[in-house]
């Protein structure tokens, strides 16, 4: 789970509080699920656990307390060996369109309108990221912004496509 | 309310036994940037050349501006697109005995502007597209992220009020197409032109405000149009 990594990556710049970590990630990322804040405690809490996060500052002020949050050296090392190491290239788990799509077909479900609401749906996150980018200048920001179009267009491909074989094809019986 | 700069109203074309189009109406306002797509064979070019008024439709109608496109003589069709048209294909289409520079101030000269008002102007425009280093080269000499650039700059060179453009990106790779298309959308966003692209490629297609689909000679256009 490289949630963890990502907020050590965050953490590697200075300490932050839990709010401004889930707002640096879903920034940061933008192919990706925002986080919950349950998510980004509960990630902290093993982080620290594990040596990798300590507690910098308890920040109290008129509001809720404000728990601050620093990498420790253990952490920069574990980030480092993450950073090190490439990444298995599959198998992934079975995408929730995949899923859909075969599951309509083995019902007899109308799967030609879900795949084309669907490319719609796909089409205008497309935009979003397109305009997005055009904004970006960061090559951080943008290689971000990349593999997020790159696999939006890798789905938008095979959307078009099983819409073309379900419409030649028809149903599975 | 946009006003419309270009419209189809049930047009057809066929090539051969091919019915490329199949009665297609469609509404383009002024400043508006469309994309049209579909699956090869679908009519996308076929339908950005009636529109552009390079081919005539065998029924149907093409306005532009208020006039009737389809029913204007070839004189007239040649001086609106040379005056207010830019066109951008896929592979530049550069005239090979020309430099880059001669290529760009081709279209000026053709409207009867100075030698030496085109040559600035082209010179200008290659700059300002990251080309004026390779002014003087022949189309030959350019990789084709250059050529294609080139290709833009000859396009954007006479202020057109439409640009069209078929796969303008289909011969680059990533980055160099971004660029391509950030220098064609940014200039068409400074002036206002609007845009017709034609493209089978989603990310080339989402940087338009519009997405027109064809398939099987027909629109299936989804009529919301981006805020």
């Amino acid at each position: 789970m490289s949630v963890s990594q990502a907020l050590l990556g965050i953490l590697a710049r200075g300490p932050a509080h839990g709010y401004d970590l889930k707002q640096e990630h879903d920034e940061r990322f933008p192919g990706s699920k925002t986080l919950a804040f349950g998510q980004v405690y509960s990630t902290l809490s093993r982080l620290q656990r594990d040596g990798f996060v300590e507690v910098a500052e308890v920040a109290s002020g008129s509001g809720p307390e404000k728990t601050v949050y620093a990498i420790t050296d253990d952490g920069r090392r574990h980030l480092a060996d993450w950073l090190n190491q490439t990444e298995p290239a599959g198998p992934y788990p079975a995408d929730e369109l995949v899923r859909k799509t075969v599951t309509a077909l083995y019902v007899g479900a109308d799967a030609a309108d879900f795949l084309s609401r669907q490319r719609s749906a796909h089409f205008a996150r497309m935009r979003e990221l397109v305009a997005d980018q055009t904004e970006q200048h960061e090559p951080a920001a943008r290689i971000a912004l990349d593999h997020a179009i790159a696999h939006l267009d890798a789905d938008l491909t095979w959307l078009e496509t099983a819409a073309a074989r379900v419409s030649t094809a028809g149903e599975v019986k | 309310m946009m006003t419309t700069l270009l419209a189809t109203t049930a047009i057809e074309k066929s090539f051969a036994r091919t019915q490329a189009l199949r009665g297609v109406s469609l509404d383009i306002a002024d400043g508006e940037t469309v994309a049209i797509t579909g699956p090869s064979g679908a009519g996308k070019s076929t339908l950005m050349h009636c529109l552009a008024g390079i081919v005539r439709p065998e029924a149907g109608a093409v306005t532009y501006d208020g006039r009737r496109l389809d029913d204007m003589g070839e004189d007239a069709r040649t001086r609106l697109r040379r005056r207010e048209f830019g066109l951008v294909l896929q592979f530049g289409q550069l005239v090979p005995e020309l430099t880059a520079e001669q290529n760009v101030a081709l279209p000026l000269l053709l409207e009867r502007h100075s030698r030496s008002e085109a040559r600035n102007a082209a010179r200008t425009w290659l700059d300002r597209l990251g080309v004026g280093e390779v002014a003087d080269a022949v189309p030959g000499e350019l990789s084709g992220g250059e050529a294609q650039r080139v290709a833009v700059a000859r396009a954007l060179v006479t202020g057109p009020r439409v640009i069209f453009t078929d796969e303008p990106t289909g011969s680059l790779d990533t980055v160099a197409g971004e660029q391509v298309l950030d220098v064609l959308f940014g200039a068409a966003g400074e002036r206002s032109a609007t845009v017709v692209l034609v493209t089978h490629d989603n990310r080339v297609a989402a940087h338009a405000d519009r997405e027109v689909v064809l398939v099987d000679g027909k629109a299936e256009t989804d009529p919301v149009v981006a805020a």
